[in-house]
């Protein structure tokens, strides 16, 4: 089983994961893709249940509309820990889109990410199978200076140190 | 010198101990190979033809005297006890252990040096003009901006995985170009505009690689305060949208090929239209912070020549040689800039001793405010020299190896380490540059040719910058035996171009005849005072073919 990391919390994956072929059930907390999540936006505001969409790595924050507010959860799957563009998705929707709900990180991705991932605006990360949560938690914050903004610093080191 | 206050010297000791943790999972089998790559890498740890390669960061190209004899005895603890100094400034060791690395990191942060983001597809190290704050013709000191940018960079949390490297260069002289930067990802040039004001013309998609391009304009003019917002809009673009499918067509270079730069340019600039004064963008006292640490040596009130230096000058035609060619013009009177050649024939060329680091660290001390620089040629300067002590310079600088007389000629050769140490070789490099250096032993003839670069790598991956020589030579790999494709007409500098090839490839013992060839060539054909790379871009290749090929 996957583990789940939510707001630096390990907790239990509630959602299902739905593929596009999948039929959005009625109840139950769903997580679908982003097609089925634009075409069907009002229908699944009706279900009874949480509903998140699911970006793949090629669909960037420019391919979404205001309606991502209505999400419970919005996950960025990395098919490989390599690809990085789910960083720069996770920035843009936290501060372009100004996203506020949960962002969850799925996929390939590596417990010495997390510090990067959660940087860029993530708070729950859904682990590789055999990668233990708890170790996550750990790694969480390898680095204690930030020099640079980002979702979690929106000010700049040189910034802070200016005004204190 | 830039000088860490506490948060630099904390975030270098966490680096540390988030690798030497890394390190223990890895060797513990908790790390797969797979996923401790990207984290090695972004730590500079490649793992070569014989052992692991570690990279150290040396920003901009500048060591401190202190840091020197820490690179001396790291190099004899830890190494074999020589460093290579990279085309980008930096230097690597090239056999630490694995186990080891993380008490290499240890002791590199007791002298706020660190091996971050020297390799890996992440943002590395800011690369600028080895001469920086002591030329003439510079528009201001370059140095400020590359540390702001260096700053920025580091473990900046969306750009650690990019779809490629990513190299960024600054230069500022105006006349010049000796950071090479339109070969580079970002290549930032800084200017004035009509009014006076400061700010940067903008390149980007440079590189070499299988694929060298030439960086094209972004932004004809970003103003001063805006750096790192312009900056980090291109990033930010070229993470979306540079491809993932193919790691040689991954560069920013391939993207804005692509895009055309006029969309790149129209996708930054929307970009940047968000970013543009958020709280990123540099303040005043910011930029004043980081030119406190570059600030002037105290320089003395010095006559610009000295009589025994002249009377040396007169008598010496080694002393005279020695200032024709490894001398660089001072603004300041009384002072000129050194450089230490680490191109003498037979050794690899940007190899350097623990030996001569430490007898550098002490010429720095003694001769130069206790600071060297490495430049993107492989050698090494010291920028503050007085004329005065030109003669004990001289002197010692024989003593210990690095007076060969030879800065910017054809036998200043830059060279990858090829196959003698890279296991992506297709060739040997380092005795091709020997060959080379010893066809041409007659310095009067070498200096009569005058500045010319000849650039060598072992396979495509470019990493001795042969596009860009004036002559380039690339190791192919024929049938499985080495041979050795040669191009005409590179240039790194302003006027940036990449080289043709001269045709058929030819065999490691025939590259010297060669060489030979084309100098008589370009001997033939000069007009006065017409340096190599002029001839080729008046008269074209052809010439030089047929004399090679008759
Ligand atoms: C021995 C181990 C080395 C390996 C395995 C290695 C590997 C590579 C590879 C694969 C590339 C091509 C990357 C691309 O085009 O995307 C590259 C580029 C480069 N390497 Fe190395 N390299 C090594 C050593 C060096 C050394 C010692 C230097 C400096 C003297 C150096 C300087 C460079 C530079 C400047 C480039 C960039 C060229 C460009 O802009 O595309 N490398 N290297
Ligand atoms: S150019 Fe090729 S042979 Fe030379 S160091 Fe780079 S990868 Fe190795």
């Amino acid at each position: 089983m996957p583990e789940l990391i939510v707001n630096r919390e390990i907790a239990t994956d509630t959602y299902r994961y739905l593929t596009e072929e999948d039929a959005v059930p009625a109840t139950g907390d769903v997580i679908v893709p982003l097609v089925v999540w634009q075409a069907q936006a009002d229908s699944l505001q009706a279900r009874d249940g949480r509903t998140g969409v699911w970006l793949a790595s090629d669909q960037l924050a420019e391919d979404l509309d205001e309606r991502i507010h209505q999400a419970d959860v919005v996950a960025i799957e990395f098919p490989k820990f390599v690809d990085g563009r789910g960083f720069s998705t996770a920035y843009l929707l936290r501060n372009r889109l100004n996203y506020q709900g949960e962002l969850r990180a799925i996929g390939d991705i590596l417990l010495d990410q997390l510090f990067y991932l959660q940087r860029v605006g993530f708070n729950a990360f859904l682990l590789p199978d055999g990668k233990p949560a708890a170790k996550g938690l750990e790694l969480l914050e390898p680095i204690s200076v930030r020099y640079q903004a980002s979702t979690d610093t929106p000010c700049p080191l040189f910034r802070q140190l200016e005004s204190a | 010198m830039y000088v860490y206050n506490d948060y630099d010297q904390q975030l270098v000791d966490d680096r540390v101990e988030q690798f030497r943790e890394q390190t223990r999972r890895y060797l513990a089998g908790d790390l797969e190979e797979a996923e401790f790559l990207p984290l090695r890498l972004q730590n500079g740890l490649y793992i070569q033809r014989h052992a692991p390669m570690l990279r150290i960061a040396i920003p901009y190209g500048m060591l401190a005297s202190n840091q020197l004899r820490k690179l001396a005895d790291i190099a004899d603890e830890y190494d074999r006890g020589y460093g290579h100094f990279s085309t980008r400034q930096n230097i690597q060791l090239n056999w630490p252990e694995l186990e080891r690395v993380p008490d290499i990191l240890a002791e590199l942060a007791k002298v706020e040096m660190h091996a971050i983001q020297t390799s890996g597809n992440c943002i590395r190290n800011t690369s600028t003009d080895q001469f920086a704050g002591v030329l003439a013709d510079e528009v201001v000191d370059p140095r400020p901006y590359c540390e702001l940018i260096r700053q920025w960079s580091t473990f900046h949390p969306e750009f650690a995985f990019l779809p490629r490297k990513f190299k960024i260069a600054v230069n500022s002289a105006a006349s010049t170009d000796r950071a090479a930067t339109r070969v580079h990802d970002i290549g930032v040039q800084i200017i004035r505009n009509d009014a006076g004001e400061l700010g940067y013309r903008v390149y980007a998609g440079g590189g070499l690689g299988r694929t060298p391009v030439i960086g094209e304009v972004v932004s004809e003019f970003v103003e001063e305060k805006h750096l790192l917002t312009y900056i980090e809009a291109i990033v930010r673009v070229y993470n979306q949208h540079g491809r993932r499918d193919n790691k040689f067509k991954a560069r920013i270079k391939i993207l804005v090929r692509a895009m055309g730069i006029e969309k790149f340019r129209a996708k930054v600039e929307a970009e940047w239209a968000h970013l543009k004064d958020n709280d990123s963008t540099l303040t005043g006292a910011e930029i004043e912070r980081m030119k406190a640490h570059f600030s002037e040596p105290n320089y003395e009130d010095l006559p610009a020549t000295d009589p025994a230096v002249e009377q040396l000058k007169a008598d010496s035609k080694g002393f005279r040689n020695w200032l024709e060619r490894n001398a660089t013009e001072h603004r300041v009177p009384g002072y000129t800039a050194i450089t230490l050649s680490l191109k003498k024939t037979g050794v690899a060329p940007g190899d350097i001793t623990s030996k001569q680091m430490r007898a550098a660290a002490d010429l720095a001390d003694r001769y130069s405010v206790g600071e060297a620089r490495v430049s993107h040629f492989q050698n090494l300067i010291l920028a503050d020299v007085r004329v005065s002590d030109l003669p004990a310079l001289w002197e010692e600088a024989k003593a210990n190896g690095f007076a060969t007389p030879n800065i910017g000629t054809l036998t200043d050769i830059i060279c990858c380490p090829g196959g003698d140490f890279c296991s992506l070789a297709n060739a040997k490099s380092i005795p091709i540059a020997e060959q080379i250096q010893r066809q041409f032993d007659d310095l009067d003839y070498v200096y009569d040719l005058g500045n010319l670069e000849l650039n060598i790598s072992g396979c495509m991956n470019a990493c001795g910058h042969h596009h860009v020589g004036n002559i380039g030579i690339l190791g192919v790999d024929k049938k499985g035996a080495e041979f050795y494709q040669i191009s005409l007409g590179g240039d790194s500098g302003l006027d940036a171009s990449l080289g043709k090839i001269l045709g058929p490839s030819f065999n490691a013992e025939e590259v010297p005849s060669v060489i030979e060839k084309i100098i008589d060539v370009y001997v033939k054909e000069r007009t006065e005072e017409e340096e190599f790379i002029d001839t080729v871009r008046r008269v074209g290749i052809k010439p030089f073919k047929e004399q090679v090929y008759a």
